[in-house]
């Protein structure tokens, strides 16, 4: 009897590198043509005699060549020995380019006479330009922490980093949280600096909320602002339409978000890494071009004003004061600054709220099942964890917390329109989380101060802050490719003597 | 209650048009110690993985302790009694050690206290690294977790798929004494995979050989440990 068949044979695909990236990279651009030849090469508008079809195929060939040479470089890169940063850059600058070309296509076309390159039409050249780099930036961000081994040996730099910044930490958590505490009582602290403090605080629980799906799920999610446009929409049509306060529609929000979460949930559970990525970005789009064109409901690109305020246990916070305000109850001079102190607690209560849950449950079975999955969804099936319900509920339980984080920034707004729930915002709060550290609480809290303070400090750049923030973000990448806060405490540890109680374990129903 | 603790009949899987088992069975008796043994390919893991659900069997039966358990998710199969130690140890990297050991209890909803102190006895190195990142663990290290983390659930069956993959010849040893001993203690039933042939015909009381999908020769370890063709394809002469 021979040697049993298919011992040590080698892959084919070492044979011949060039020609097999070709194939694949042909492949790929034969499915861009599909894909890109309806959407991109054939385009509506209004012309003279009701709508005119406008053929675009130079840019549809221009994409395809994209996704062509794209594929062929990341293929070809992969066959060689390369640094892993170089495969990282073959696959996020595609990408990017990608997706800056894909809004510039969904952009109205600019007023004629004018290009990208003329005086008109450097705004959108600027926000596009920024739209590539951060793109670009969070995409090798991506690929690069993925390309490092997994079990990374920590450099004695870095090492040493990680000690100091852990042992900072554990002063640095209480301290950023006396100071948030503390912010409105500070007699320097003026009108202005609260609404920031407001705006970061919206921002840190955005990433908090992002962070159970993205930290510790692993599920990439780019659509994230999909689920605080339901908790605003959610909100603003509860109290406008049906008048209920406040604190009833808070919750509602968060339940209508969770189960718009479970929806996107379900058709993503087999997607993972880039796949799952793309199908969350258009889900993010499907709900605000739906918010965009639901007229009757949503009230369209108007949006939906005169949304209620919160009140103080039904006091309100009416400027001219009178029977029944808050400055009246409390025998206070009525003044704006309490209901901007009000909500500056309140976005403050949220967001610990969300801290809070999320550190609760990952010493819980549940966290522990979202870390376990993202580090190795086969192995969690082996071990007999139901990655549905694992799935879902990290899902769930990140959108109900942008869905509160969405009916506060309606409620102090008081306006919402779809305009306020762009791609844009998604890319900011993963932005954060990718920054922060994936996982790591105090990581992401420490990335939305310095991402919102620092779009703030440099408003005066106008367009070019995001060229800034962006440059800011690879390179905060390049130095700390895993995020500002790389490391992980373990959330269960053995006294020396202490048997394990059975609330560590048990995984519920499901 | 007689018959096998776990029973595979004529089993067939596929993935896709690429059939990996082809009318395959099987069976291990309880407190049995059963490898399967085979070249790369030969579809070993894959038959681990559908005892387990996934992929599903396409045509045959599996039954564990009378109860047929075809087509049954693998969650719900994991939690009645049967454990994985995968290939590739597959072991949750970023996690502390006792973290990794807690997964393994947390899906049957079984007090890991109790477990948990077997398996620190069994692995007393477990115990020492208990607060380290599993991903810094040594390889031999790593795969005494992955077999304490399946052991975590209370398995009567433990599935190992080449628990021997690049370690030293020293540590091999060490697991292979470790799986003689839960055997003989505790009365586990093990199905390993093995491509170190020799040690694993030694350590079990009966093997297999698969080859391409298929079940070639059984018998008790000793017998295929003398069979000529046995020695040529897997004990190098
Ligand atoms: N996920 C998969 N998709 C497609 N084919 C697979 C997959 N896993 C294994 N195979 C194929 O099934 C056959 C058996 O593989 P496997 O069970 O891993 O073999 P072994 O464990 O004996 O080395 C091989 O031909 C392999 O290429
Ligand atoms: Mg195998």
């Amino acid at each position: 009897m021979s040697a049993p068949a298919g011992v040590a044979e080698a892959p084919p695909r070492a044979a011949a590198p060039v020609a097999g990236a070709l194939r694949e990279a042909g492949l790929a651009a034969l499915v861009a043509l599909g894909l890109f030849g309806p959407m991109v090469g054939l385009r509506t508008e209004p012309g003279a005699g009701g709508l005119m079809l406008v053929q675009r195929w130079p840019t549809v060939a221009l994409l395809c060549a994209m996704v062509f040479v794209g594929r062929f470089g990341l293929v070809w890169a992969r066959s060689h020995r390369f640094p892993a940063f170089l495969p990282a850059l073959a696959r996020a600058v595609p990408l990017a380019l990608a997706l800056a070309l894909l809004f510039a296509l969904m952009l109205p076309p600019l007023p004629t006479g004018e290009t990208l390159l003329s005086a008109g039409g450097h705004d959108r050249a600027l926000a596009l330009l920024a739209l590539f780099v951060v793109a670009g930036g969070v995409f090798l961000a991506l690929g690069w922490g993925r390309a490092a081994p997994a079990v990374a040996v920590a450099s004695t730099r870095s090492g040493r980093w990680e000690g100091s910044l852990r042992r900072f930490g554990r002063v640095l958590g209480p301290l950023l949280l006396a100071l948030a505490l503390l912010l409105p009582a500070l007699p320097w602290v003026g009108r202005y600096t609260l609404d920031l403090g407001i705006l970061v605080l919206t921002y840190v629980m955005l990433g908090w909320g992002l962070n159970i799906v993205v930290g510790l799920a692993g599920l990439l999610d780019l659509g994230y602002v999909a689920f605080y446009a339901v908790g605003a929409y959610s909100y603003a049509l509860l109290s406008t339409s049906l008048g209920w306060s406040f604190w009833l529609c808070l919750p509602l929000a968060g339940i209508m978000a969770a189960f718009a979460g479970i929806l996107l949930g379900f058709p993503v559970l087999r997607l993972r890494g880039d796949y799952l990525a793309i199908v969350t970005l258009g889900f993010g789009e499907i709900i605000r071009i739906v918010l965009l064109n639901w007229v009757s409901l949503t009230g369209g690109p108007n949006g939906i004003g005169g949304i209620p305020r919160p009140s103080f246990f039904g006091l309100s916070f009416s400027a001219g004061g009178g029977p029944g305000s808050f400055a009246d109850f409390f025998g206070l001079e009525p003044s704006p600054t309490h209901r901007v102190v009000f909500l500056y607690y309140l976005i403050l209560a949220l967001a610990l709220l969300t801290n809070w849950v999320t550190i609760r449950l990952r010493r819980q079975p549940l966290g522990r099942a979202w870390e376990a999955l993202r580090e190795d969804e086969i192995a969690c099936r082996a071990l007999g964890i139901n990655v549905t319900t694992t799935k879902l509920t990290a899902f769930a339980l990140g959108a109900m917390f942008g869905g509160f984080a969405g009916a506060f920034f309606a409620t102090r707004q008081a306006f919402i329109s779809p305009e306020s729930f762009t791609f844009l915002e998604s890319a900011i709060v993963l932005a954060i989380v990718v920054l922060g550290g994936l996982g790591s609480q105090i990581g992401v809290a420490i990335a939305a101060v310095v991402m919102i303070g620092g779009f703030e400090v440099f408003r005066d750049l106008a367009e070019w802050r995001m060229l800034v923030f962006g440059g800011a973000m690879v390179l905060i990448m390049v130095l700390r490719p895993r995020g500002i806060v790389a490391s992980r405490t373990p959330t269960v540890a053995l006294g020396k003597r202490r048997a394990i109680s059975g609330e560590l374990v048990g995984e519920g129903h499901g | 209650m007689s018959g096998p603790l776990l029973a595979v009949e004529n089993v067939t899987a596929r993935y896709g048009a690429v059939l990996a088992l082809d009318d395959v069975s099987l069976h291990v008796e309880a407190g049995e110690i059963v490898t399967l043994i085979g070249a790369n390919g030969a579809g070993k893991s894959t038959l681990l993985m559908t005892i387990c659900g996934d992929p599903p069997a396409r045509a045959g039966r599996i039954r564990f302790d009378g109860a047929d358990i075809t087509g049954q998710p693998t969650h719900r199969i994991m939690r009645g009694g049967i454990a994985q130690a995968p290939e590739g140890r597959r072991i949750f990297g970023r996690m502390s050690v006792l973290e990794n050991l807690l997964i393994g209890a947390q899906a049957v909803a079984v007090d890991p206290g109790p477990e948990l102190a077997r398996v620190f006895a069994l692995f007393p190195r477990l115990e020492e690294r208990q607060a380290q990142r599993a991903g810094t663990l040594s390889g031999g290290e790593q795969q005494m977790l992955a077999i304490g983390r399946a052991l975590m659930s209370r398995p009567r069956l433990l599935l190992l798929d080449e628990p021997s993959l690049g370690l030293a010849p020293l540590v091999v040893k060490g697991i292979f004494a470790a799986i003689r001993r839960l055997n003989a203690e505790s009365g586990l039933s093990v199905l390993l995979v093995e491509q170190n042939a020799q040690a694993a015909l030694r350590l079990a009381h009966r093997g297999y050989t698969l080859q391409t999908g298929r079940i070639v020769l059984a018998g008790t370890g000793r017998e295929l440990l003398a069979r000529p063709e046995v020695r040529e394809a897997y004990l190098g002469g």
